[in-house]
């Protein structure tokens, strides 16, 4: 049978997702401090320090501008690292997936468990420095709170793209070519410390149709308490990339696990 | 009905077949043992039985239910012990149990009012809020078990479910095992251990390359296949080689020599003339006792090493 097939999940993903929230309960100080501490020191180190040199920048201070990326930047970092390493020890290492395919659970119900535990943790990381922002008084809009479902959102698509490397990874070394060659340069061109428009033709063009910018340009809009321009367009291209790298990654872990 | 069965199982992983035919069927209440060499496709039926591989050809039923179209159903009806530990390192014993209750469905009420019942079965009573890495092997084993009946399964799969234990706790798994067939439930046991197959099996089958090779209770296996009695003759360091023995004389007192480095096993069904006769040897040692399963294994699968 093609592993290719279409996804077929059922709500009995909603266990999977359970057993990592019970586990991650038991950690959550530490955890909550290690998903805020790696955002909070970019954005007000870079936010203060940078910002002091600055102007304005896009229209307001850098520390505001900068906040928004942050938010996106945090969810991305959160929501690849519980795809990637959480969920590889989960699958190889403790052979936690082994003992939950011998359930009625199947594999594709299995790997939403997972994408929607990701995206529910980077959600929580976007979440938090969005609080950390209105508390230094940089967002004076309810509409900021838009924001929440389009990080989760966002959190869905950059998961289900981590589970495609997941699907994929012998080993936990194979994770830095991902971060290296995808997350790193996703990063630094898709608006997050500076606006787009600052870098040439070519690299905006690779910009626009990266994931992350569409996220960027959804939350920075929202932080600023203005609806963002072509938000229909945004979550549709997130909700693309959030489907069809599910799909594959689902692919892939079905001709990993289930041969 | 048959809580399992098996027709005309083919599967190959594009080399050669690793499954091959392959025929057997439970009977309700019984412990069935698949023996096999690594590689004879023990783990690969396991799989396909559960719906986890796809098979290129043959019928499977689990619970009654056509696997793998009807798999996920059938699995909510039956109990695993997998080969390698795969218990929720994170989590307590209680939480390992209460997580996986609700794989199946079960609520957690439901679950937690079973707790106390299958920590008791275990051997684990007053462990609930023990950490698994303070566990020790037999322990983790113990627990693997009441995981798998969790959902009160009337069939449960072991896949090697004593290797690596010392033997104070095999006896505890054998016991709890019997203690399972006593309530009715039908247990498929693979091992590599012919005592506990002997021990535990109703009935049990050999399997080479993906097909079965004997089928039957433990004695009817033995005797089906090889002679009543074995004589391991040994040779005395510097005085006899068991080997030259074996090559000039053994053959006119036993039915089959087989010859493993300096241990001549002669199979007899009348064991007194080559009993007399070594008697009278000097330099050579011997072990007489009567067949057993792992003699039936090594004639029917060889003495080959299979990694």
């Amino acid at each position: 049978m093609n592993p290719f097939r279409p996804p077929s999940p059922s709500l009995r993903f909603i266990p999977v997702w359970r057993r990592n929230f019970l586990v991650w309960r038991k950690l959550a100080v530490p955890s909550l401090l290690g998903n805020l501490a790696d955002p909070m020191i970019y954005m007000l180190g870079l936010g203060y320090g940078l910002g002091a040199l600055l102007p304005e920048v896009g229209g307001v201070r850098y520390i505001a501008f900068l906040a928004a990326g942050a938010a996106c930047f945090s969810t991305l970092n959160a929501a690849t690292f519980e795809a990637l390493y959480s969920a590889f020890s989960r699958m190889q290492v403790q052979r936690s997936w082994d003992a939950i395919l011998n359930t009625p659970l199947s594999l594709d119900d299995l790997l939403l468990g997972e994408l929607v535990w990701a995206a529910s943790k980077a959600a929580l990381s976007g979440a938090a420095i969005l609080a950390v922002t209105a508390a230094l008084g940089l967002i004076d809009s309810p509409l900021a709170l838009w924001a929440l479902p389009l990080v989760f959102l966002a959190g869905l698509a950059f998961a289900a793209l981590g589970l495609i490397v997941t699907a994929l990874a012998p080993g936990y070394d194979f994770f830095m070519y991902y971060f290296t060659l995808f997350i790193t340069p996703m990063a630094l061109i898709s608006g997050v410390f500076f606006p787009v428009e600052q870098l040439p033709a070519a690299l905006q063009a690779v910009s626009r149709v990266l994931p992350l910018s569409h996220a960027v340009e959804l939350v920075r809009p929202l932080f600023r308490g203005e609806v963002p321009a072509a938000a229909a367009t945004h979550v549709a291209v997130l909700s693309g990339y959030a489907l069809a790298a599910f799909w594959l990654a689902l692919g892939l872990a079905r001709r990993r696990l289930l041969k | 009905m048959e809580p399992l069965s098996i027709r005309g199982l083919h599967k190959s992983f594009g080399g050669p077949a690793v499954l091959a035919g392959l025929t057997f069927a439970l009977r309700p209440g019984e412990c069935y043992g698949l023996l096999g060499p690594n590689g004879a496709g023990k783990t690969t039926t396991l799989r396909c039985a559960l719906g986890l591989t796809r098979p290129d050809g043959g019928e499977i039923r689990l619970a009654g239910l056509p696997v793998p179209e009807r798999a996920r159903e059938a699995r909510a009806r039956v109990g695993i012990v997998p080969q390698m530990d795969n218990l929720d390192p994170d989590f307590t014993v209680a939480e390992n149990l209460l997580v996986y209750g609700r794989y199946f469905g079960l609520a957690d009420r439901a679950v937690r009012a079973r707790i106390p019942q299958l920590l008791d079965f275990a051997g684990l009573a007053g462990r609930a809020e023990a950490k698994i890495s303070t566990l020790s092997g037999g322990m983790k084993r113990r627990l693997t078990l009441a995981r798998a009946l969790v959902n009160d399964p009337d069939l449960l799969f072991l896949d090697e479910p004593t290797t690596g234990l010392d033997p104070q706790a095999r006896h505890l798994i054998w016991e709890r095992l019997k203690q399972l067939l006593a309530q009715g439930k039908t247990v498929l046991l693979t091992t590599h251990f012919m005592d506990e197959a002997e021990r535990l099996c109703h009935r049990l089958a050999i399997l080479d390359r993906g097909r079965l090779i004997a089928e039957g209770s433990p004695r009817e296996v033995i005797a089906a296949h090889i002679e009543p009695e074995v004589i391991e003759v040994y040779g005395e360091p510097g005085e006899m080689s068991a080997a030259a023995w074996a090559r000039d004389e053994a053959a006119q007192f036993a039915t089959r020599v087989e010859l493993a480095g300096e241990t001549a096993f002669c199979y007899v069904t009348e064991s007194r003339p080559l009993l007399r006769h070594l008697a009278d040897r000097r330099g050579l040692r011997y072990l007489h006792r009567p067949a057993n399963l792992e003699d039936v294994f090594l004639k029917l699968t060889g003495r080959d090493l299979r990694d």
